[in-house]
């Protein structure tokens, strides 16, 4: 892929005249997906996709093109072409745009990560056996991961991983279900089976009758799985610097009335791990941590270059949609030994569900309990619980409310397929909240 | 730029001893044009074009999506899905055989008069830009914007058992957005709501002047929420609009009717349905003023077509009649493994995914209450226009929805606006609370691009046509 990316680039390089620039973003994958329902393959496939996006400026004016990389040197080029083609026409038609962002060349950076990772062929007859007896479903990814950046000044960046993911669900005869997400990028068949034991074994907590729970406000502890999706809120008009200025983020309190959350909660963004690429599709490379919220206190955005430009603030290379890409909330001192004991009487609760803004101005949340959720009194699991409807604040679960942060933290893999196969993780650990309110 | 393929000419390439073949070549081409705040922030065009080889091995369909659309690409890769489904077979969920994928041949041309090239970047872009001027009816206007994305698509099918269908869509998405703020007292108001506004047509939708009319009531609109008051909370009736009722439709009535849903293959992502097998033909899911079809024909809809990606011929069903629910969303696969009658759904996001059984167009029939008759009923109650919130369980039971834009009722009549107007609910029980539905003249049709399902992730678009509906006794709220 590398070869081909790097021969398309230097062809359509020299297609651009005085005066324009041109950025080319790769993302690419040779995938294996296998779909299981009731510890059987309900879909098997693979997919092999690339695409080339182009970002082509001139005369202050920035036009987009993008087509699927065909691996046909010949009929790729043709695509290229005829995509700068239209760019320069277009860029004499549309308006000017005052904050076009050029690009540099402030170094290149190649980085492969080869694994011992599972033969296609193999995949079926390693998962299936470790779950027999089981109603197991979920989806198997494996393959290798794509990604390029190179610009007419001579600045290349290259990604490239092999990695695998089961994301799959166990399910009890009454419905109750456990969650598991075995993800990685050697195969390692004993740590597979151990994984899956866990899963068993947690399933047999599901099997007495789940409890009704009355609407209201209990102490909840959140599993490190629940508090990643809380955390992806951040991303959706939250975090952004763009969305600040426009009006629609819920981070509005904290930037305008210093609203603070609890000291005991920190959020950087952490590349060091190298869960996805530090480059952007513009070609920028952030540094390894940027830190977000320090003990409650906002000290930064996610700025893009063009709010930079836009705002007149400091670019930190975030992607074009201000987004986290490698999030890591700084763990606590609760040891997972004693969280059931902290609790008391309430709720523990291992998954979250269909997560939206409800209020976003007031950092406002609702969503649903999903998976193994468990009923805990005087120190002590009871019974799973049946679905509950959650709406509170952030505000109040990472403010006032947040008791303690689990002393250890999880990483919690991007299993996301929309499009193509996602990168990065978000590492975070579980947390204990009173007053959590359920509404329906 | 698209390839011309000689797709049966691809099918003569595949050389593997599999029980049916088909290939499905989708092109498909976005072109978006935005203006924020003034100036540009997005223009250009970006396609995907590939073919999908799928093969049937003992009763086990394995695929590859590949963009090597050469006859050495298709050979290559109808051997290597052959390879999988091969392996598969031994513990398939289900035997399949060459009845999944029913040979029709025909084509589809959504309508339009005038065509994408019609309108040229340089005017489309003076026209969202004319619109963003009207959105910005004040300084506390802080943020406003205006986009066209247009989306060109073809669909091949061939198979060896004599399947030939072309389909070609020309479609739009189109919104309107203004955000007004006072501190953080932040309000938005859009053109039907989370890109609710998206439609089969061409460039003939873009009349201006209706445009920008709307644009200067949108950004009205959202500086009156500024100073309105916080919609009340308790439990009181509800009249929805048409761009509220396509997120209810779609969440409590179009997912949980999914068969693959209902046989379990959705359990660890999207969920499952409190609708078993057994409640088809049984279950009072509404009251008998609910009407609701399965309709690929309503013309301009987002999501009409005459055959789905397995092939099946595509028409128009009742899923939900005078309340009663009578027919399933599945497709051939979902058909043979449950028994149930179904419909033409079976589709994929693209080239590179595996059809599954999906929304299209899923509609309310319209009722005959005049708009002023629904409001009339209303002795306290919100009326409420454009999703901005929306969530629920997993099993399709306990929603909840937030709008942009609400009204007072008060004896009869509509009286002061409130902002954040929410709402929640259980979907059988609210749908049985279903006291009034509109006539034709309240009728609206949106849809949505953004419908995620499925393992791998798909995300496709829906079309939801309704009328302005009453519910009685709903627990409604405002903000924080």
């Amino acid at each position: 892929m590398e070869q081909i990316f790097n021969k398309i680039s230097e062809s359509l390089f020299t297609q651009i005249q005085n005066g324009e620039n041109l950025i080319l973003s790769f993302s690419g994958e040779n995938s294996q997906f296998i779909r299981f329902n009731k510890a059987a393959v309900r879909q098997t496939g693979l997919v092999d996709d690339a695409d080339l996006g182009l970002k082509f400026i001139a005369n202050n004016r920035t036009v987009r093109g993008g087509f699927t990389v065909s691996g046909n040197f010949d009929v790729d080029i043709a695509r290229g072409k005829s995509e700068i083609k239209r760019m320069r026409l277009e860029a004499q038609e549309i308006p000017e745009d005052p904050f076009v962002v050029l690009p540099e060349n402030s170094g290149s950076s190649h980085e492969i990560k080869s694994a011992n990772g599972l033969q296609f062929e193999h995949a079926v007859d390693a998962i299936l056996p470790a779950m027999d007896g089981m109603d197991f479903v979920g989806i198997w990814a494996n393959g290798k991961m794509f990604r390029g950046n190179a610009n007419n000044l001579g600045q290349k960046h290259w990604f490239e991983t092999e990695s695998f993911s089961l994301d799959y669900s166990l399910v009890t005869p009454e419905h109750q279900m456990v969650k598991g997400s075995f993800a990685g990028s050697d195969w390692n068949q004993n740590d597979y089976e151990s994984y899956v034991k866990r899963s068993r074994n947690k399933l047999t907590l599901m099997e007495k009758k789940p409890i009704k729970i009355e609407k209201g406000n209990y102490r909840t502890w959140f599993e490190s799985a629940a508090v990643s999706d809380f955390l992806g809120m951040f991303s959706w008009n939250g975090i952004s610097e763009a969305s600040l200025r426009q009006g629609c983020s819920g981070f509005g309190r904290m930037r305008h009335d210093d609203v603070r959350l609890s000291p005991k909660f920190s959020v950087i963004e952490d590349f060091s791990p190298g869960f996805c690429p530090k480059f952007n599709s513009n070609g920028e490379v952030s540094n390894d941590q940027l830190t977000l919220i320090d003990s409650g206190e906002l000290k930064n955005t996610l700025v893009s270059s063009r709010s930079a430009k836009e705002y007149g603030v400091d670019s930190n290379y975030a992607e074009a949609g201000e987004y986290m890409r490698s999030p890591k909330m700084v763990s606590g001192e609760l040891s997972q030994n004693d969280v059931v004991t902290k609790i008391g009487t309430g709720l523990y609760l291992s998954n979250i569900h269909y997560l939206n803004w409800s209020d976003n101005a007031g950092g406002r949340i609702t969503g649903l309990t999903r998976y193994a959720c468990f009923w805990v009194e005087n120190g002590e699991i009871i019974a799973p619980i049946e679905t509950m409807r959650f709406d509170d604040s952030f505000y109040n679960f990472f403010g006032d409310n947040l008791v303690d942060v689990e002393d250890k933290s999880s990483i919690n893999p991007e299993v996301e397929t929309y499009g193509g196969r996602g990168l990065g993780a978000t590492t975070c650990p579980g947390i204990l909240v009173n007053d959590f309110a359920l509404t329906l | 730029m698209k390839l011309d393929l000689d797709i049966k000419q691809l099918l003569s390439a595949v050389d593997v001893p599999a029980d049916w073949v088909g290939l499905r070549e989708v092109y498909e081409a976005h072109t978006p044009r935005m203006i924020r705040d003034g100036v540009p922030v997005a223009n250009g065009r970006a396609s995907t074009h590939g073919i999908m080889v799928e093969v049937l091995v003992d009763g086990q369909f394995g695929y590859f999506g590949t963009p090597n659309m050469t006859p050495k690409g298709i050979a290559n890769a109808a051997k290597k899905a052959y390879q999988q489904a091969n392996i598969a077979s031994r513990h398939s969920t289900f035997q399949f055989d060459e009845t999944a994928r029913p040979s029709h041949q025909g084509t589809y041309q959504s309508p339009f008069t005038k065509n994408r090239e019609s309108l040229s970047a340089g005017k489309l872009n003076e026209t969202l830009l004319e619109a963003y001027n009207h959105l910005k009816v004040s300084d506390k206007i802080v943020s406003a914007s205006s986009l066209c994305q247009v989306i060109e698509s073809s669909f091949r099918f061939v198979s060896s058992n004599g399947s030939d269908i072309t389909q070609d869509f020309l479609m739009f998405e189109f919104d309107l957005s203004a955000t007004a703020a006072d501190g953080t007292n932040q309000q938005t108001r859009t053109f039907g709501g989370m890109r609710g506004t998206c439609r089969q047509m061409g460039m003939e939708y873009f009349d201006k002047y209706e445009i920008l009319a709307n644009a200067n009531r949108i950004g009205e609109q959202a500086i009156e929420l500024l100073d309105a008051d916080d919609c009340p909370t308790g439990e009181m009736d509800a009249v929805i609009a048409p761009d509220q009722m396509m997120l209810q439709i779609h969440e409590s009535v179009g997912h949980a009717l999914e068969v693959d849903r209902i046989l379990g293959d959705e359990r660890n992502y999207a969920g499952w349905s409190f609708v078993k097998l057994e409640d088809f033909g049984k279950l009072q899911y509404g009251s008998k003023l609910m009407n609701i079809t399965f309709d690929p024909t309503l013309e301009s809809e987002f999501a009409s077509y005459a055959y789905d990606d397995g092939g099946l011929k595509a028409t128009k069903e009742h899923l939900i009649k005078d309340g009663l629910l009578v027919r399933g969303l599945g497709g051939q696969e979902s058909q043979i493994r449950s028994g149930l009658n179904g419909v033409a759904n079976f589709r994929a996001s693209g080239w590179n995914r595996a059809p599954i059984d999906r929304m299209a167009n899923i509609n309310l029939e319209p009722g005959d209450s005049s708009f002023d008759d629904l409001i009339s009923q209303v002795e306290y109650g919100v009326y409420m226009e454009s999703n901005k919130s929306w969530s629920i369980d997993d099993y399709r039971n306990k929603f909840q929805f937030g709008c942009e834009y609400g009204k007072l009722i008060e004896n009869g009549q509509m009286t002061k606006t409130v902002r954040n107007p929410n709402y929640r609910g259980i979907s059988t029980p609210f749908w049985n609370s279903l006291k009034g539905v509109g006539n034709a003249d309240t009728f609206g049709i949106y849809g949505t691009p953004n419908c995620g399902k499925g393992e791998p992730n798909q995300v496709i678009r829906v079309g939801h046509a309704s009328p302005t509906c009453l519910f009685e006794n709903i627990q409604i709220f405002g903000g924080v």
